[in-house]
């Protein structure tokens, strides 16, 4: 159980595909769900939200940036092995309807989280603006998938290697001010999530975030996952992980999120020195 | 008669030994020792036989306590487990952590002059026994009856039902949405009280038994009741516990360095921090710790917070030393290893600096009022009394709410107005067939023997229900 049955390398490296087998998940997962994944039995509880699921096939496709030793012992898993834990589908479904026009912000791996709830949005009758970002062109993931899944569809770069050269949030700005939006989805490293939501509360068009804090369980057994949402403390594994993005404090979710940097740090540069040797 | 009571006395209670406060304080290897076979014969010497035993009334599982402590007494170890195992499958774990001096030994006649049997030790070193010198053979079970029974939680009532209902002859599958068998037995009790090699192998005594354990199940999210109905089986237990961690609502609450008892304990048991980096899941080790509550689960986190490095912990609670609700032996042990009790304090808000991390709290202290409907003296705040701790780290331990994950997809099970499962006190049925329910899901949070004894009915029931109908 939990074999990996595909693997792809994306963005320079840094952003790496599964396929898994979990014919149980596969079957029940809807956009915006995410699992939790261990690598071994010392290792530690990651959400990934699920970038697809194939239930003919019984699978679930995860993509994630390899960014401390929990993602880098991921990236050791090849083809044919297993994880050791997997548990899902966690968190509630994004609330799909036919709302009207609809703009899709993504960045990173948020591109791969966005992925089906853009395909859904599409197939519930909207029309769907994507707007993809990163750096670098070479380091943005999906482009093609995304392209199918709009109707209209801009890149931005941070170095002007491909489309507009600039932050998604000029083109959001710019499509706000020249169309009615009904709803806009962010989804992103947090900064780009909070921006996206400063500018869509100006315009006070709807908007929703993915969040991704630290979580244990993944179940709302430990409150690792607390997010302040307006005057609420919501726990993001089973109160979200998707929240309006007007009312969330991003400052605080990006401070929770430099929880462990010394302890993920040093574990990071122990396993690496562990494999050189 | 009563020169044999006299004669009884005079053996005095066995003293548990243990490791020093100074030494295990800073380790995570179990406190008590264990008593010597020696010592175990000459406590079970004491036991009265009484022929109308209280103690048995006073236990949720009715153990059957004169008779295993009798082959004790009389150099029979394997035979006093096997007694135990009769009516309780986790010997073992109950004689660390039941409130033995509420339950069978607060109802030994020995206590009213003198100290009570030791029936907690003495259930602990019989299990201990077999489980090192025993031959490793499982309870017997009972012809097949090609019924299949679904437990949902792994803790210590689902093991209870698990149990019992292999005994008769059913197939058990358990259900765990964790990676590891045990529930709260594994995630919470910390290793210096309840070693988890211990879980591990009352676990392992249950598949031997037959019982299939399938982790990484979160039964209502991978897999709902109606859907292992439909996959053949023919009842359902849940047991999956109280879920979600209670907070205090205040000012500063979601600062780096507040964690529920809940995620402090999972973090540093299950997924084993204190052993990082060896193990990849880090725990924040606190050098001014304070825990809110005073509960066991407070103690475990006390006691956790020390042994992870602390300078000074302190348990900060609203009532005074009588109302704390942890069990005796705990109260003791935290004292034992210098955690300082701050009575009569509530906490008002905490404080950090601009990466918002924890710096402090405020409190204001208490005074004891009229009793509340608990029938405790209800604390109440002395005006002007603010006062600030320095901490880095703050536990908080005041209980847990239901987690709706499973009752959400199972909208036909009647929930009382805070989320718990209504079950029938004396069978665990909920209102919907075939679904029984026990433990924390249904009480709120309470101990680990309540579970078990909430188990034991519901297995009864299922039981009768397999063979005779709803």
């Amino acid at each position: 159980m939990a074999k990996i049955i595909n693997r792809e390398v994306m963005a320079q490296g840094t952003i790496i595909l599964n396929e898994i087998q979990a014919p149980r998940i596969s079957r029940k997962a809807k956009p915006g769900q995410f699992v939790i994944l261990q690598a071994d039995e010392t290792g530690e509880r990651i959400p990934l939200t699920m970038a697809d699921t194939n239930p003919d096939k019984g699978t679930i496709t995860i993509i994630y940036m390899v960014v401390g030793k929990s993602t880098a012992r991921f990236k050791d898993l090849k083809v044919g092995d297993e994880y050791y834990a997997l548990i899902g589908p966690l968190g509630k479904p994004t609330h799909i309807e036919n709302v009207g026009k609809v703009v899709c912000v993504g960045g990173g791996t948020g591109i791969a989280v966005l992925h089906p709830i853009t395909r859904a949005l599409k197939e519930a009758g909207n029309e769907v603006t994507t707007i993809l970002g990163s750096r670098s062109y070479d380091l943005l993931i999906m482009e093609e998938k995304m392209k199918a899944a709009s109707h209209n569809f801009h890149i931005c770069t941070d170095d002007g290697s491909k489309g507009h050269h600039g932050f998604v949030t000029d083109v959001l700005k710019d499509i706000l001010q020249k169309e009615n939006i009904d709803l806009v989805v962010a989804i992103g490293p947090i900064p780009m999530m909070k921006f996206c939501s400063l500018i869509t509360k100006e315009k006070n068009v709807k908007t929703f975030v993915s969040l991704n804090p630290i979580m244990v369980d993944g179940t709302g057994m430990c409150g690792c996952c607390r997010v302040s949402v307006g005057n609420d403390t919501k726990f993001a594994c089973v109160d979200g992980p998707e929240f309006d993005g007007h009312k969330v404090d991003f400052d605080e979710l990006a401070k929770r999120l430099a929880s462990y940097l010394d302890d993920e740090k040093k574990s990071l540069e122990a396993y690496e020195k562990c494999k050189l040797q | 008669m009563a020169d044999k009571k006299q004669k009884k006395i005079k053996v005095p209670r066995a003293k548990m030994p243990e490791q020093d406060p100074d030494v295990r304080r800073r380790n995570f290897n179990e406190v008590p020792l264990g008593l010597t076979p020696e010592m175990a014969i000459a406590e079970a010497s004491r036991c009265l036989q009484c022929k109308k035993p209280s103690c048995v009334e006073g236990c949720p599982v009715s153990v059957k306590i004169p008779e295993f402590i009798k082959l004790i007494a009389e150099n029979d170890f394997s035979g006093a487990a096997k007694k135990l195992w009769e009516k309780n499958a986790l010997p073992a774990v109950c004689g660390r952590v039941c409130p033995q001096e509420d339950q069978c030994e607060g109802r030994c006649i020995l206590g009213k002059k003198d100290a009570p049997v030791a029936i907690g030790y003495l259930e602990k070193f019989a299990a201990d026994w077999e489980r090192k010198n025993g031959s490793g053979e499982a309870p017997v079970v009972a012809k097949k009856t090609g019924k299949k029974v679904a437990v949902i939680g792994s803790g210590p009532s689902g093991l209870t039902v698990a149990g019992d209902l292999l005994l008769k002859g059913h197939d058990v599958t358990i259900f765990e949405a964790f990676h590891k068998p045990g529930g709260v037995l594994v995630y919470g009790i910390p290793e210096f009280r309840l070693p988890k090699e211990i879980v591990a192998s009352e676990v392992a005594t249950l598949e031997k038994m037959g019982a299939t354990i399938e982790c990484n199940s979160v039964v209502g999210a991978s897999v709902t009741i109606d859907e292992l109905f439909n996959e053949g089986f023919d009842a359902a237990y849940i047991g999956v516990g109280a879920g979600l961690p209670r907070f205090m609502n205040l000012s500063g609450e979601n600062l780096i360095g507040i964690y529920s008892a809940n995620e402090y304990l999972t973090r540093t048991n299950l997924m084993k921090g204190y052993l990082f980096p060896e193990y990849d899941t880090p725990i924040a080790r606190g050098k001014n710790v304070v825990v809110l509550g005073a509960g066991n689960v407070a103690m475990d986190s006390a006691r956790t917070a020390m042994r992870l490095g602390a300078d000074s912990v302190k348990i900060v609670y609203r009532r005074s030393r009588d109302e704390m609700p942890a069990r005796a032996e705990e109260l003791h042990h935290a004292e034992q290893e210098k955690i300082e009790f701050v009575l009569l304090t509530n906490p008002t808000q905490f404080f950090g600096d601009e990466n918002g991390r924890l710096t402090g709290m405020e409190c204001l202290k208490m005074e004891l009022g009229e009793p509340d409907a608990s029938g405790r003296r209800r604390p109440v705040p002395i005006k002007g009394s603010e006062f600030k701790i320095d901490c880095d780290l703050v536990v908080v331990s005041v209980g847990s709410n239901a987690n709706p994950l499973l009752t959400n997809s199972t909208p036909d099970i009647a929930l009382n107005r805070w989320g718990n499962i209504i079950a029938d006190p004396e069978t665990g049925k909920t209102s919907k067939k075939g679904v029984w329910a026990g433990g924390d899901i249904v009480t709120g949070a309470a101990t680990v023997i309540l579970a078990m004894g909430a188990g034991r009915a519901a297995a009864t029931s299922i039981h009768n229900y397999l063979t005779l109908g709803w």
